[in-house]
């Protein structure tokens, strides 16, 4: 069968969604938050929820998150998205809070903001990409960091005896009270990204059940980062990162696994 | 048993050569074309186009969303 006769409209099974705009994303080639953000909009798309919902956007490579979402979005200062959803919220119970952030937002300068918006058991969705470093601002050391695992402030590795251990985010707002369902999951693979757009389905689920926080760590690429290709990149994400940071439910239904 | 063709439309200008379609691709029908786009990425063609069958892994997996997936079911 000819190419031509296949490409018309009434065969379309994927295309992007219309709640991306054009707008190019700024991300760099192979970065995961591209695929994050639009399984995000998907969600929503297909839930139909796109007038109720609004997102936080964070500092960091996603802060302009809110050019390329074509939902209501507002912008939080470093760290507080969780703050500012909490108020948005509060202010309209009906409406499908999210925050869509990095490590370095959520697990540096944010952390108080986070553990206590998860000890609150406010009804909010945390999308959390973690890739290890501070993407942004030139590759430097982040609290997600691993041990040994070069960046530009730690050139021979992270020492662990005087920067202390890799923080694992999911696991510690696991055991929180007021988190509902905490997950970590990738998007390097489609296997992987169908998977990640479920569980951001169900924590969208949660928010329309009042459930409190709803919590999805997605473990990325950097590639421009770790100074590797896009494919070497998640190679060895999948040989270092996923060691420390496993893949799965960490808490489902308000039960820890 | 009814078989499947597919075909992708790769949106060239958005496309950054990043190949993350290529190795999700069970059949091979990527491949980066030896050109370049305006931003000066090889970006991705279909170089196989009859093993195609429209699973759309390569949409799902990339991020800039530059594949629409087209499918149909022929007879035979």
């Amino acid at each position: 069968m000819n190419v031509s006769e296949i490409i018309k409209p009434e065969n379309q099974v994927f295309c992007k969604t219309k709640l991306m705009t054009d707008a190019t994303l700024s991300y760099c080639p192979g970065c995961g938050h591209g695929t994050a953000h639009n399984l995000t909009m998907e969600v929503i798309d297909e839930m139909g929820i796109v007038a109720d919902t609004i997102g936080v956007a964070p500092v960091g490579c996603s802060v302009l998150a809110y050019d390329f979402m074509n939902i209501d979005m507002t912008q939080a200062a470093h760290g507080r998205a969780p703050a500012v959803a909490t108020a948005i919220s509060r202010l309209w119970p009906n409406k499908y809070v999210f925050t869509y952030q990095g490590d370095g937002d959520l697990a540096a300068i944010g952390t108080a903001e986070t553990i206590h918006a998860c000890n609150r058991g406010e009804n909010i969705v945390v999308i959390f990409v973690n890739n290890g470093i501070y993407g942004m601002t030139g590759g430097q050391m982040a609290p997600t960091t691993l041990s040994g695992m070069p960046t530009s402030t730690s050139p021979y590795g992270r020492d662990v005896k005087t920067m202390g251990s890799p923080i694992k985010m999911t696991e510690l707002v696991a055991n929180l009270p007021g988190v509902y369902f905490a997950t970590r999951h990738a998007v390097h693979t489609h296997k992987h990204a169908r998977k990640a757009k479920k569980a951001i389905q169900k924590a969208f689920e949660n928010t329309r059940l009042k459930k409190g926080v709803s919590f999805v760590e997605i473990v990325s690429n950097c590639n421009s980062g770790w100074k590797m290709t896009p494919l070497e990149s998640n190679q060895w994400m999948v040989d270092n990162m996923f060691p420390y940071y496993p893949l799965g439910d960490i808490k489902v239904d308000g039960v820890l696994k | 048993m009814a078989k499947v063709n597919g075909a992708i439309v790769v949106d060239i200008e958005t496309c950054k050569g990043c190949d993350l379609c290529v190795p999700v691709c069970a059949e091979n029908v990527i491949s980066m074309s030896t050109e370049v786009n305006r931003k000066g990425y090889h970006y991705a063609y279909m170089s196989n186009p009859e093993a195609c069958n429209g699973c759309t892994n390569c949409a799902v997996v990339c991020p800039d969303r530059a594949i629409t997936v087209y499918r149909v079911k022929v007879a035979g």
